[in-house]
């Protein structure tokens, strides 16, 4: 493999991939451009792009060895795992816009947006997180090694040592008390600030009781204090919330709108071309827009055939054709030529972000996941009852023995930790998670679980969901000769309609003869003369036969011979087989885009109790979710686009279902990759499971705890005993759930590892 | 058994040489990459490099 690129002399330029020319000229604009450098000292410049395009080791190799394709190009290095490529170059000998073209034309177009040049702040966070864990690993594993003579109860120690090493443990114990575990004193501070009692506030009393118990019994000499449970407390608390946090972490999330829109817009002015960004762009600027180009904001065509395909808007791929004059708007993409426009709003105003700014899309659904998650609630319950309890036991042994009063609470407190309830649920949403991306089920984050298991209504998108993209084509009536077919199939070749595309498909081996008369109505259909014969494709008005039966899609009229054709989106394969599962227990619902012509078709997959609603527009669709939520409804909704994203956004869970993993809707909760649809009742089963799975977690961390305060609260607890008996239950805990959900998982015949 | 003062000190001290050692290897961001290394490693390196 090396030494093919050995061989060449210029590797990779073969393979040439021609881009617009002006493509990328925005980043000769030094504002623009700098945006997305990490680093420059005005010589070099440091960039790094997200090339989607990696996927193996050669694109390694030849990613890695850019400067063998221009002198300008210092080094390169890639991140395999997140397929950024950090390429270090001298501004002087090449540009941004030329190492960008560059990687385009050896295949490895990179991914451009606003979002890289936001992206900075992330990394340092992260590793903070490796920090504490490592510290506190540390801390803990050596703790623990020091007690082992107050384990083993050697006798004949020397008080000396023992002393040394009750003081060493408190030496150790301090990086963890102080750093390691601060994320869940602030945390717990600020809920209790906002006068919630969150699940933080009894994981800090419990270390802060613990340590404190410890500080107090080592000072004084009385004990050798309880450091070895405070710090591996610490440590696996860390460690199953970092697990939570990688198994989502390949898949980044959350890329708004922005990332849709082209970063910058080629404006014409008497001067020439200039390069103007996003949020510049007013009203009254012409903007020059070539084919697949996305319209940057609502305006009027000035000059050229706008042939916009809205089905990002409104959900329908028929093009519709803008008029010189006419108003476009941005969202849509065109799919015509050149086309001028004048901008009418800024992005800001369009209508496209109006949808966007609705209250459902700027309500922070992870904070709204949060709050109505049960752990939450039962977290708080908790420690305000043990709190309870304990203030009674202190107020007891006060009045009758209040040598036991310390024993007693301090040991309550250790044993009675409602981490091993935070732990379950950590643990078994890792699991999860894990098992459900397996399975083709990508979520944003572990609340999204509970929802999907609470879901009683499930809403389908039609186009994009339940249809996969492919047509069929039924034709009835007067069967078309082999010349009447050429002849046909030569009137509907030069038409952009998707109704023509797909006679051309269906009229496949046949071959173009030459069109006398040729003219296409918009909206209507096409007369021509081909032949001598007079043929017509269109709608029933425009053939003018009142005797004809109008459902069918289109007619084609040959000299008065009249065939009728009907289009049938092609139904996803295992559509049948999940909505049949799904109904047994759920309520399910149709919102479409389209016209009703599936209905009958529809209603035979769907159930009679379902709802199918048809010629829905993106807002229909939203408040149709918020009605059903009025009458309290869990909604899980699947969509494919932005035309239903105001509703996914709006339901408990929105799922997107992907055919390409890399194109999805910013703002939904899951994604489904559409290889695995028929996946979906089982993945929604797990949810629901995880639910019970936790609920048997909490259930035997409950029995220790309740046997634990049994002891603890009669003052009879070795508190040693309670410092062993935390780590046993919460580890005990952890192999149960991850158990139990991988089996349960097999049960349901989902599959629990990723080898293939 | 006075020994075991420096001993217990002694270990202390290599066990903090490990945890910086780790400190130092997560801030060099070696740990952010884990599957290139292994592809970068199997490729031959150019012996001409510019």
């Amino acid at each position: 493999m090396c030494d093919y690129y050995k061989l060449s002399d210029h590797p990779g330029l073969s393979q040439i991939k021609s881009i617009r020319k002006d493509k990328y000229s925005y980043l000769d604009s030094e504002k623009i451009a700098s945006e997305l450098y990490k680093f420059t000292d005005g010589k070099n410049v440091i960039v790094t792009l997200y090339i989607p395009g990696v996927h193996c080791s050669s694109c390694m190799w030849l990613l890695e060895h850019l400067y063998k394709l221009n002198k300008g190009i210092t080094e390169s290095r890639l991140n395999f795992t997140t397929k950024e490529v950090t390429i270090r170059f001298n501004k002087q000998d090449i540009s941004l816009r030329q190492v960008v073209e560059l990687l385009a034309t050896i295949g490895y177009e990179p991914l451009v947006s606003l979002e890289d040049a936001n992206k900075k702040q992330k990394g340092k966070y992260a590793k903070q997180d490796i920090y504490k864990i490592g510290v506190a690993g540390f801390c803990f594993g050596n703790i623990m090694l020091m007690s082992f003579p107050e384990y083993l109860s050697v006798k004949g120690i020397e008080a000396q040592y023992v002393t040394l090493f009750r003081w060493l443990n408190l030496l150790l114990s301090l990086p963890v008390f102080f750093y390691a575990a601060s994320g869940f004193f602030i945390n717990a501070w600020k809920g209790l600030r906002q006068k919630t009692v969150n699940i933080d506030v009894p994981v800090s009393l419990a270390i802060l009781i613990t340590f404190g118990r410890s500080l107090v019994e080592i000072t004084t000499g009385t004990g050798a204090g309880y450091l070895d449970s405070m710090t591996g407390i610490v440590f696996f608390m860390l460690a199953g919330r970092m697990i939570q946090d990688k198994t989502y972490r390949s898949i980044s999330f959350h890329r708004d709108y922005k990332s849709y829109f082209p970063i910058a817009v080629n404006v014409i002015t008497d001067a020439g071309m200039r390069v103007c960004s996003l949020k510049d762009l007013k009203k009254g600027d012409r903007v020059e827009l070539f084919n697949e180009d996305i319209i940057p904001a609502d305006g009027i065509v000035e000059k050229g055939i706008a042939r916009i395909d809205y089905s990002f808007v409104t959900g329908e791929s028929n093009p519709v054709l803008v008029q010189e004059g006419e108003t476009l708007y941005a969202g849509g993409k065109q799919t015509g030529g050149k086309v001028n426009i004048v901008v009418t709003k800024p992005v800001a105003a369009s209508y496209l972000t109006s949808l966007w700014n609705h209250h459902a899309f700027s309500k922070d659904k992870s904070e709204e996941n949060e709050a109505n998650s049960f752990i939450h609630l039962l977290g708080k319950n908790f420690t305000i009852g043990l709190l309870v309890l304990v203030a009674i036991t202190a107020a007891y042994w006060g009045v009758s023995d209040p040598s036991k009063i310390l024993p007693s609470v301090s040991a309550m407190l250790i044993i009675a930790c409602p981490c091993a309830l935070l732990l379950a649920s950590t643990f078994t949403n890792g699991s999860l998670m894990r098992l459900l991306s397996i399975n083709g089920l990508y979520l944003r984050d572990a609340f999204v679980i509970e929802q999907l298991g609470k879901a009683d209504h499930v809403v389908f998108d039609k186009t994009g969901t339940l249809t996969n993209g492919e047509v069929e084509i039924q034709a009835k009536g007067h069967v078309l000769g082999k010349e009447e077919r050429d002849a046909v199939y030569s009137v509907a070749i030069s038409s952009k309609h998707p109704y023509s595309k797909a006679l051309v498909k269906y009229l496949v081996d046949s071959t173009e003869i030459p069109v006398e008369k040729w003219q296409e109505y918009a909206g209507q259909g096409i007369e021509a003369t081909v032949d001598g014969k007079s043929i017509k494709i269109g709608s029933a008005r425009f053939i003018g036969n009142s005797l004809i039966d109008s459902t069918a899609n289109f007619y084609v009229d040959v000299n008065g011979h009249i065939t009728e054709f009907h289009l049938m989106p092609h139904i996803r394969e295992g559509v049948g087989e999940v909505l049949a599962k799904l109904k047994e227990h759920k309520i399910l619902s149709l919102l479409s885009g389209d016209n009703d012509k599936q209905k009958a078709y529809l209603e035979g997959l769907f159930s009679k109790k379902s709802t199918l609603l048809f010629e829905q527009k993106p807002i229909d669709k939203l408040k149709y979710i918020e009605q059903l939520q009025k009458n309290d409804n869990t909604v899980l909704m699947i969509g494919d686009g932005l035309n239903d994203a105001g509703a996914l956004q709006q339901s408990n869970v929105g799922i997107t279902l992907a055919d390409d993993i890399n194109n999805f809707t910013p703002s939904c909760d899951a994604i489904l990759d559409a290889a695995h649809f028929s996946n979906l009742p089982g993945l929604i089963s797990l949810a629901k499971a995880g639910k019970n799975i936790i609920h048997l977690s909490f259930g035997i961390s409950l029995l220790y705890n309740i046997v634990g305060l049994y002891f603890s609260v009669q003052g009879k607890m070795n508190p040693l005993l309670a410092a062993i008996l935390m780590p046993l239950s919460t580890v005990s805990i952890v192999l149960i759930t991850v158990g139990i959900s991988n089996l349960y998982a097999k049960y349901i015949g989902l599959r629990i590892d990723s080898k293939i | 058994m006075s020994v075991l003062y420096v001993l217990v000190l002694a270990s202390i001290a290599v066990a903090v040489v490990f945890l910086v050692a780790f400190i130092w290897s997560v801030r060099s961001n070696q740990f952010e990459d884990q599957e290139g290394a292994a592809i970068r490693m199997l490729q031959d390196n150019d012996t001409n490099i510019k």
